[in-house]
């Protein structure tokens, strides 16, 4: 595998940019092996690199049913912040957010991490005391925040309007200046290259159909449209599609699955220059390095495995979007697309073992898992690697819903993002 | 957006006059305080989220404002049918 460089680029832009070597193999499935990954979503790739990479363990695959990178890793809206309310979250995201760090350097790979600062506008008294706690809770685990006056904010990011007389006046607001953004793809491609270098097999094209246990219960391996591999232990993460997978080996999860929309808008010139949420006028945005505007939408209020979402939920979006930016009134949306989320009681993911030996999930990122993937990635390696959870995503297990020791982040998650 | 044929009114009227309600036929536990936690966590938070057909609730919050159940699948998300809440499950 070439290692790219400046050095690289130049030689092969002398030569027209012919002569680039395959990036990764397009892998046969073989019989077995140690560990299976289902679903070639970042978070999936990225769990077979850190398997391969920090724990030895490099007789790995990732099944994936379509194309990698084709689900939430190609269909988000690429934000990364770590502003959660409680310990355990923001211990887990900000463990992510510590990996993004690097993380170019680490694959080889530039996945255009971009830290341009993610502000959350307070619109009413419930939001200034609310995001007040939230940076007060913040910086006490060490997690960056820190508030804006309406004039600090329009600052920051001009295109905002602070007019006191707007429906929904902005108050202050939130700010994250690590958060930011980071392009999506390449997060998908720098695993897969990362990974395919350390021995790792990324299959395509190939849906799981059923988990095959044995007498004891303990997983056997995998039938898929491409006959069965076998493997002690399989990661499942499949995103939407994980309550489907986890019926195959008898297990019924507290997930449901929604669709959740995005769109862009025409390329722009640089105008926009951080990602700006609301949750109370529901709209959050951001400009992509081509130039569009990146806008998300919210969910549908239905379960779906449909990847398309309703018009109306766009239209209400864009509504908030000009109330928000007057600027922005008269821009042109260029394309609009979904995605399924999978979404937990509690708006927190579900990391670590289940009640079957040998597999272990990541699930449950409901409609913000973009942000974790190198986290999400490293802990589920850990977990497949030890057998048991590291401190980080111990408290995100399946037994939460029992026990009812929930981590409630349905506001810090509230605007779909 | 979807147009839903509300039971009660006998007319299909669009996705905004109706709010959605989750999963149907997750029956309300008669003896609550009997219930061991495992019963309680599949009764408040276990979901079938099939993919395919789909047993669900819907309420005409815009119009007549009563639950009611409706069968939709979830890849094409077409209505195969709408009964009114109390029917046996489609």
């Amino acid at each position: 595998m070439t290692r790219f460089s400046a050095l690289s680029l130049f030689t092969k832009a002398l030569g027209g940019h012919k002569g680039w070597e395959q990036q990764w193999p397009d892998a046969q499935p073989k019989p077995s092996y140690d560990a299976i990954i289902v679903g070639g979503g970042g978070h999936g790739l990225g769990a077979a690199y850190y398997l391969a990479r920090k724990y030895g363990i490099t007789r790995v695959a990732v099944i994936e049913k379509g194309w990698i990178g084709g689900g939430n890793t190609g269909r988000n809206t690429t934000i990364i912040r770590s502003n959660y309310l409680y310990d355990e979250s923001a211990h887990l995201y900000d463990h992510a957010v510590k990996l993004w760090d690097g993380l170019s350097q680490e694959l080889n790979y530039n996945t255009m991490y971009s830290k341009r600062g993610v502000m959350m506008l307070a619109h009413n008294v419930h939001d200034v005391q609310s995001f007040k706690r939230h940076i007060h809770a913040n910086r006490l685990n060490g997690v960056d925040n820190e508030w804006l006056t309406p004039d600090e904010a329009k600052e920051y990011c001009p295109p905002l309007s602070i007019d006191p007389n707007a429906r929904y006046p902005v108050l202050g607001a939130a700010l994250q200046r690590r958060g930011g953004t980071a392009r999506h793809d390449t997060v998908a491609w720098g695993y897969a290259r990362a990974a395919a270098a350390l021995g790792v097999d990324i299959i395509q094209n190939c849906a799981v159909t059923d988990i095959r246990r044995g007498p004891d219960g303990a997983v056997e391996g995998v039938e898929t449209t491409r006959g069965f591999i076998g493997a002690k232990k399989i990661g499942v993460s499949a995103a939407g599609n994980t309550s489907v997978i986890m019926k195959m080996a008898g297990l019924d999860f507290p997930l449901e699955s929604y669709p959740l929309q995005a769109l862009v808008s025409e390329p722009i010139k640089p105008v926009f220059p951080c990602v700006v949420m609301s949750n109370t006028v529901h709209a959050y945005m951001s400009q992509s390095d081509k130039g569009e505007l990146v806008i998300g939408a919210g969910t549908d209020q239905y379960v779906s495995y449909s990847q398309r979402g309703a018009l109306h939920i766009i239209e209400h979006t864009l509504a908030s979007i000009c109330e928000i930016f007057p600027i922005f009134r008269r821009m042109r949306m260029l394309r609009s697309w979904g995605g399924v989320v999978d979404v937990t009681p509690d708006r927190s993911p579900i990391l670590g073992k289940t009640p079957v030996r040998g597999l272990y999930v990541n699930c449950g990122w409901g409609t913000g898992g973009f942000k974790a993937t190198p986290g999400a990635a490293d802990l589920l390696a850990y977990t497949i690697a030890r057998d048991e959870p590291h401190r980080i995503n111990a408290p995100f297990n399946l037994d939460r819903f029992r026990n009812g020791r929930l981590i409630d982040e349905a506001a810090a998650a509230a605007v779909a993002h | 957006m979807f147009l839903i044929d509300c039971p009660y009114c006998e007319e299909r009227r669009p996705e905004n006059e109706f709010a959605y309600a989750g999963e149907a036929h997750i029956a309300r536990p008669l003896d609550p305080s009997a219930l061991s936690d495992a019963e309680w966590e599949t009764y408040l938070f276990i979901r079938a989220n099939p993919r395919g057909r789909h047993n669900e609730r819907w309420r005409h919050i815009h119009g007549c404002g009563r639950f009611f159940n409706a069968v939709r699948d979830t890849v094409t998300d077409k209505f195969e049918c709408t009964y009114k809440a109390g029917e046996a499950r489609r």
